[in-house]
């Protein structure tokens, strides 16, 4: 009785998930304008997209931006797994306090910091070392990674710390090693939470746009940066499309994942 | 059988000595484990016994190799297990929570350990086959953990931890998360597998019906330290101080001075009981304060008026507990006893709260507790 | 291989990549921030001069940071527009998350799912859809005008409504997400207990369900301002050209006037306002399993 919705809450959800959809509605009906105009409606057509696919510009940044995203979440799930894991499991080590802080500050800190430092580091490296020379693909990747790291070790961190310790401590126990009760208990056991983290960073890469343009080259522009410049220029029904395709993959993916983790949950 | 051999000589040659070894979590924290040293022979079922952080999770953390002890030595068939890591110590322990591998079926979590020591498959399936017909799950071979009842969980723990034929298999709680019914069943059915399989068992439990019921020997831990060691009829009948006398079922205790000690027997001026008690004793000095505990099971009503030990009360209480009824009388000095009568007829109880009645108990039932 | 072998094994890699591309960085940014700008490559003067150990250092950036106005505003500008969003953040996000937490069960992971859907999608799509709906002649104006509750389009874009309405919409998430943590954990037995004592529904509220649920709004609070205060793409996006906020500063700074040491001084001043809240929601994220 008491811990039921009321009708004041009720109405917070429609407000609230309105004010989450109603924009990227917006965005998908009027991806299927006949205007050049995104906000007069003139009828259903498909024109824009039929035009995004002959923007090859757009197409080439997309597949660099794949490539990074790619690169840059299977870094960060192995750096950020490492790091989630000592900082769960070791209680104690010398500079823990620092490690932590590390491990976690990409996550809040603004990413026009980020982005400044790494690139004023690669500039230092290059005078210094003479690597990376020029930036690219590698250093948005290595910027990449960082961040993702970050998010990564925070969702795997919470993963052992949901984790029976038991569990490992039986195989320990019935004669397995540390690194194979790791390889056959704690991996497949934790194993969501790494493809959730993978998949976070993944799309933090795709997405990113602020750090991109600070560690990029002239050969390495991005999607999010292409489409930065262009929106600056002002609404462009071709972005719309964009967006609706890259909303639909999100979902398709997205709903895959859920039904992946939603199988009935073995519990010990 | 055959390739765990060499690596794991027979049960009977297993043997566990502990000798004052020592756990402390923090450098100024008190002891968890505070000097215990313990022989086991090979074949026992022993439990130790005390209430929730007396340190005897620890010791048997200790000896699975989960801890490291500060102080002592910890020797497992002879052999000193200081810096031996868990997967190397040729022991097997069955978890409170049972720690199945929530991903694996019940035959890959009993086959986990003989994976481990490269068993041919053959002779794995067998034995898990066997181990599982042991505990009589055979039909669930295939199933994962969360498809089993409690009852169905436990024993692919226990299965599982006997599966390597290990020298000596740790038990921590083994029946806490049964229900109680279940939990009496289970009892039997532990201590019959082991006797078949003749492994050395070293269970932990905060419940002393549980130990006495099930272990050969009983050690009661309070503190980190074992307060007493003796078989389940040594630590019931004689206690050895009043922590093991209450910890151990009901008691009553009652305080008084050495009046004098003649023919084995000591005669005690109690205020508490308002008359001189006569109770067994050796030798006891007169002028002493002591204490004796008698169970609450021991004391009979309206005994015979020239009986020694009579006492005079009122009844304050009762609870019916269904085969036996526990009263709670008040002596002339305020003293308050506990008296436990079988229901041995179909009838209501004799007395009723406010009922005046005498009581008794024979020089043989109380025992003298160390001061 | 030994325990301490092994923890070290686990450390190591990690451990030294984000020193190198994160700690370093900072210690970079705040020696370039001394150096003085000039035309080169790099665009900024060494702090140790090569003709011997001379310490060059500048505080001109900083002097400049100190003396124009321009700086100061976008600085309270930035607190102002990130601080208020919080504000209402949370007074979207609160109801939402306890809205999630009271709902039937089986609707629950639904609703949960749809609040970080938006989050999976980019960002910058999402404040590119509020240009579409905010412009003068967008979704909003027009259907306004339609329904002939205005005569003008109103001015939504390129204003600072705009920014708020931007930082609200794309960090409402990251309010839901620890709220919702929080209210999940609240035992519904203590808002019995307190009905049955005799409280209100409201007073209960007020009594039990908020205090306890003040971590979550703590770390809300800080997921949401501490990005916000350094927010690039809203405010270039959504403000309009004058906008006033240290992100874009920072951005415009590097980009437009190639003054990498007066970025960096900027970068620095940030950090310095924005340490505390960090250490904090550091303490809040990682306090919860230590």
């Amino acid at each position: 009785m008491i811990n039921r919705l009321s009708p004041f809450l009720a109405v917070m959800l429609v407000v609230g998930y309105a004010f989450l959809y109603g924009p990227i509605a917006s965005l998908v009906v009027y991806s299927f304008n006949a205007s050049r105009l995104v906000t007069v409606w003139a009828g259903f057509s498909t024109h824009w997209y039929v035009e995004l696919m002959h923007n090859e510009a757009i197409q080439r940044a997309a597949l660099i931006s794949l490539e990074i995203a790619v690169i840059a979440a299977t870094g960060a799930l192995l750096l950020g797994t490492a790091a989630g894991y000592a900082l769960q499991r070791y209680r104690r080590f010398r500079g823990r306090a620092l490690f932590g802080t590390l491990a976690i500050a990409p996550l809040v800190l603004p990413e026009v910091i980020t982005g400044l430092s790494l690139l004023l580091l690669f500039v230092a490296l290059e005078q210094a070392v003479g690597w990376p020379q020029g930036r690219g693909v590698p250093t948005i990747a290595i910027a990449h990674i960082t961040l993702g790291t970050a998010y990564v070790a925070v969702v795997v961190e919470a993963r052992l710390a949901a984790f029976d310790r038991s569990l490992e401590e039986a195989a320990l126990d019935l004669g397995a090693r540390p690194f194979k009760v790791f390889l056959v208990i704690t991996l497949p056991l934790i194993a969501p939470a790494l493809a959730a983290g993978w998949l976070l960073a993944f799309t933090l890469s795709l997405d990113d746009l602020v750090i991109a343009s600070f560690t990029s080259g002239p050969s390495s522009t991005t999607l999010p940066m292409v489409i930065f410049s262009s929106v600056r220029l002002g609404v462009s029904p071709q972005i719309n499309a964009l967006a609706t395709l890259f909303l639909v993959t999100v979902a398709v993916l997205v709903t895959l994942a859920g039904r992946l983790m939603n199988r009935p949950e073995p519990k010990s | 059988m055959t390739a765990t051999a060499a690596a794991r000589p027979s049960a009977a040659a297993a043997h566990l000595r502990i000798e004052a070894v020592v756990k402390r979590f923090a450098p100024d924290a008190a002891a968890a484990v505070d000097g215990v040293s313990l022989d086991i022979a090979p074949g026992e079922f022993f439990a130790l016994l005390g209430p929730s952080g007396c340190g005897k999770t620890t010791l048997l953390r200790l000896l699975a190799g989960f801890e490291t002890p500060d102080e002592g030595r910890i020797l497992i068939a002879g052999a000193d297990m200081a810096g031996v890591p868990p997967y190397r110590r040729p022991v097997n322990m069955m978890f409170q929570s049972y720690a199945l591998f929530p991903h694996l079926t019940v035959a890959q979590n009993v086959g986990f350990g003989l994976k481990q020591d490269r068993l041919p498959k053959r002779e794995r399936e067998a034995r898990v086959a066997a181990m599982l017909d042991l505990v009589k799950l055979g039909r669930l071979a295939q199933r994962k953990p969360h498809q089993l009842s409690g009852g169905e969980r436990q024993r692919v723990a226990l299965a599982r931890a006997l599966a390597q034929e290990p020298k000596l298999v740790l038990l921590d709680e083994p029946l806490a998360a049964l229900d109680r019914k279940l939990r009496e069943e289970t009892r039997f059915e532990l201590v019959r597998i082991q006797h078949r399989v003749g492994i050395t068992f070293l269970m932990v439990t905060h419940d002393q019906e549980e130990a006495m019921s099930m272990a050969s020997r009983i050690a009661v831990m309070s503190q980190g330290r074992i307060v007493q060691l003796g078989t389940p009829q040594e630590i019931y009948e004689t206690p050895a101080n009043r922590f093991v006398a209450d910890f151990i079922g009901g008691v009553n205790l009652l305080e008084g001075r050495v009046l004098r000690a003649h023919d084995g027997l000591i005669e005690i001026d109690s205020a508490e009981a308002g008359a001189i008690l006569v109770v067994e004793h050796p030798v006891l000095a007169a002028g002493s304060t002591v204490a004796i505990a008698v169970r609450p099971e021991k004391i009979v009503f309206a005994p015979p008026a020239a009986a020694a030990n009579r006492l005079e009360a009122r009844v304050r209480g009762l609870a019916y507990r269904g085969e036996a009824s526990t009263y709670e009388v008040e002596l002339a000095s305020g003293k308050l006893l506990r008296v436990t009568q079988v229901n041995a007829v179909r009838q209501a109880p004799a007395y009723a709260a406010g009922d005046s009645i005498s009581l008794g108990f024979a020089p043989g039932a109380a025992v003298v507790l160390a001061p | 291989m030994s325990a301490a072998m092994r923890r070290r094994a686990v450390l190591a890699l990690p451990y030294a990549w984000l020193t190198l591309f994160f700690l370093v960085p900072f210690m970079i940014v705040l020696k370039i921030s001394l150096a003085e700008s000039v035309i080169g490559i790099p665009p900024y003067t060494a702090l140790l001069a090569t003709d011997g150990w001379q310490l060059h250092v500048s505080g001109e950036s900083y002097r400049r940071l100190a003396s124009d106005d321009l700086y100061a505003l976008a600085y309270l500008n930035a607190i102002k527009f990130a601080g208020v969003s919080t504000v209402f953040c949370l007074l979207l996000g609160y109801p939402l998350a306890y809205g999630i937490v009271r709902a039937p069960r089986r609707w629950r992971s639904l609703l949960l799912l749809l609040v970080i859907l938006p989050f999976w999608t980019s960002f910058l799509i999402r404040v590119y859809a509020w240009i579409g709906l905010l412009s003068g002649n967008g979704v909003i104006n027009n259907t306004l005008l339609a329904l002939g509750l205005v005569h003008q389009p109103l001015t939504l874009l390129n204003n600072a409504f705009a920014i708020y309405v931007g930082i609200v919409y794309s960090y409402l998430p990251f309010m839901v997400l620890p709220l919702y943590a929080q209210l999940e954990k609240l035992d519904p037995a203590l808002l019995e207990a307190a009905a049955d004592l005799g409280c209100r529904p409201w007073r209960a509220f007020c009594r039990v369900t908020l205090p306890l649920s003040l971590p979550g709004i703590a770390a809300g609070a800080l997921l949401v301002f501490i990005p916000a205060v350094g927010e690039f793409v809203i405010p270039d996006l959504l403000g309009g050209p004058n906008t006033l906020m240290i992100g874009k500063v920072l951005w415009d700074e590097f980009f437009a006037n190639h003054d990498w040491p007066m970025a960096a001084s900027v970068a620095v001043a940030m950090l310095a306002v924005l340490i505390l809240p960090m250490g904090f929601i550091r303490r809040l994220l990682q306090g919860e399993t230590a």
